[in-house]
């Protein structure tokens, strides 16, 4: 069952913040998956973050989250970390897409990032497609069917596999 | 009537559909699919599907050009298992170590059209919007999904209008018209939009040129880049192909011709930009965005530790004419470097040409380094990775904190001449200022 409910602690991030800091280009063809990637989230943008990230902490960053490289592992190291939703004000394209396709929650919504401090507990409510923080209540576009439908399934590859198997 | 962009159309075209509206999403049929070092991860996820077989062996192409030659036992194992994986599935157009760029070499040996779609898993893959194909990255379970259906979902882009007016100023190249955009409308200025080019200024630029502009786009946050094909672009391809298949001239010509698509002049656009290519001046990035864009003249004297040409943005055989130039004197003497230069080749293509051309003897007189073609220390992996505190400049595209490998490094970015010239003073320096000769 997919989860429509998230609440956690906020790490807090800026505009423009590249895939380059999320996940080092050196380690991209040594370090493909599994909890090694955590190891290194963020390695270049905030060293704290993989000491003490918790599962279930939620990033908020400002606009164009995840520009530059395509690779894959500035979602999953996160993943891998732990983080289940990214709320920001705009996402690069690629990074967006491989979001979606790693299962893990990419939400849209400026008035919200202006909002939430770092280290604050937030709710992120599917149903009701709204954040709540300690300063109120912050709307967001519903996801389209196409993508919720890959959400749903956890992910592109698991989506696949179950197509596949079924003929 | 409707009017349709050139990505409405393209989209329609790999979905087999009369047309598509802007903001639908579609499944399409990628004419070509491009993965490199990543095919190793890629292969892993593929077995994850279940699927055995690759849907259409005949349209990948891998190249082996991130980390080439190995520069550790764990990239050889990746190379290795690749090799093995190409041969199982009969996959035909796999490049070797030392061939060149992914971008480059595909775009040498026209495996890529005019009017195609092309998906990559590499975010330059705006690169082939050079020749009017439809070029976008995508991640790597994305390129699995592809090996095992031959499919993917593409949502249909807002398209960004850029006329070009007028030409570029002597000195003044494409790199700098690309770090133009990016200075001025920003880095996210281009997100998720197809970056249509149009006006009269896309016929001024030659095939480097084009190539340049189109693949920096990635920077722009784009999902592709077009520039409409003419006759430069048809002839440079009809060449290649006709190479490459063995089919005489006139064949290639209309091969390549017959999926050329051009937007409708009344398409819709969310803006339409106007940039006069002769106002533009030579430009530098400064650490640590690419769009982080001043003057050369408001940065020249400021100390560098290497320069590096090369890269699928600046290191075609334009861009080595254009740094051998600066490092030769009219009387036919070399000028000297002060800091190591690294000099990197896109492709295998370029560096036999460039020897041809005299280009690599002036690199080596001038105490150069050549490395073998491919990205280099483009993305950090080997070849000149940088010190901690030492600044970079460089041809390549992005300058991102630790984008070479090193966090506490700064990299700038400018044009091929830019870095010659800055290598023989070892600081930001005009090609213009060299002392005469
Ligand atoms: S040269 Fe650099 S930007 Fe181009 S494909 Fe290689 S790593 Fe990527």
């Amino acid at each position: 069952m997919w989860q429509k409910r998230f609440e956690g602690r906020v790490w807090k991030y800026g505009d423009h913040v590249n895939t380059d800091v999320i996940f080092p280009g050196k380690y991209t063809y040594t370090l493909a998956r599994g909890p090694e990637l955590a190891a290194h989230a963020l390695e270049d943008l905030d060293p704290e973050f993989a000491r003490s990230v918790r599962p279930g902490d939620i990033i908020v960053a400002g606009v164009n989250w995840g520009c530059g490289s395509s690779r894959e592992q500035a979602v999953t190291c996160l993943v891998e970390a732990g983080v289940q939703v990214i709320v920001a004000a705009s996402f690069s394209r690629i990074y967006y897409r491989n979001a979606v396709n790693n299962g893990l929650l990419p939400i849209v919504c400026p008035a919200a990032v202006r909002a939430v401090e770092k280290g604050e507990r937030i709710v992120v409510d599917l149903e009701q497609h709204e954040i709540v923080c300690r300063k109120g209540r912050f709307a967001f576009a519903p996801l389209s069917p196409a993508l919720r439908e890959i959400l749903e399934a956890g992910g592109l590859i698991p989506m696949l596999r179950a197509r596949l198997a079924g003929g | 009537m409707t009017a349709f962009t050139f990505a409405q159309k393209a989209i329609a075209r790999a979905a087999g559909l009369p047309q598509v509206d802007i903001g639908t999403v579609v499944e399409v049929e990628p004419d070509r699919a491009l993965s490199h070092d990543n095919s190793a991860a890629i292969m892993r996820i593929f077995a994850d599907t279940g699927a055995k077989r690759v849907r259409y062996p005949e349209r990948l192409a891998i190249t082996l050009d991130h980390a080439a030659p190995p520069p550790t036992t764990r990239h050889a194992q990746n190379h290795a298992e690749i090799r093995r994986f190409v041969r199982e599935q009969g996959i035909r157009h796999f490049f070797e170590i030392g061939r060149g760029i992914c971008h480059q070499v595909l775009s040498e040996e026209a495996l890529v059209l005019p009017g195609q779609l092309i998906l990559g898993a590499d975010s330059h893959t705006p690169h082939f919007g050079w020749m009017g194909a439809f070029g976008a990255g995508v991640g790597r379970s994305e390129m699995a999904a592809i090996w095992a259906t031959g499919r993917l979902w593409l949502r249909v882009p807002e398209t960004l209008s850029i006329e070009l007016r007028g030409s570029l100023p002597e000195g003044v190249t494409a790199k700098d018209l690309a770090l133009h955009i990016l200075g001025r409308f920003g880095a996210d200025g281009g997100t998720y939009l197809s970056v249509e080019f149009a006006g009269e200024g896309v016929a001024s630029l030659d095939v480097a040129q084009r190539m340049t502009l189109a693949n920096m786009m990635a920077e722009f946050g784009v999902k592709n880049a077009y520039l409409p094909p003419d006759e430069k672009v048809f002839h440079w391809l009809a060449v290649r192909y006709a190479r490459r298949t063995g089919v005489g001239p006139e064949e290639a010509l209309a091969q390549v011709q017959k999926d050329a698509l051009y937007p409708d002049a009344a398409a819709p656009v969310v803006a339409r930009h106007v940039v006069v290519l002769d106002e533009l001046e030579p430009l530098v990035a400064c650490p640590h965005r690419p769009d982080h864009v001043l003057p050369l003249s408001a940065v020249s004297g400021r100390e560098v530790h290497q320069a590096f040409i090369g890269t699928c943005t600046n290191g075609r055989l334009e861009d080595l004419a254009a740094a051998a130039a600066v490092l030769r004197r009219t009387d036919g003497s070399t000028r000297h470097i002060t800091v190591p230069l690294i000099v990197i080749p896109a492709s295998r293509t370029v560096l036999q040409e460039a020897v041809a051309a005299g280009y690599v003897q002036t690199f080596l007189e001038a105490g150069a380094v050549l490395g073998t073609p491919g990205c280099g220390p483009c993305m950090g992996n080997h070849f000149g990775i940088p010190a901690p505190g030492e600044v970079v400049i460089s041809t390549a595209n992005r300058n991102y904190r630790g984008r070479m490998g090193t966090r506490e490094s700064e990299v700038y970015l400018s044009s091929p001449a830019v870095v010659a010239a800055s290598a023989v003073t070892g600081r930001i320096t005009h090609p213009a200022e060299l002392e005469a000769g």
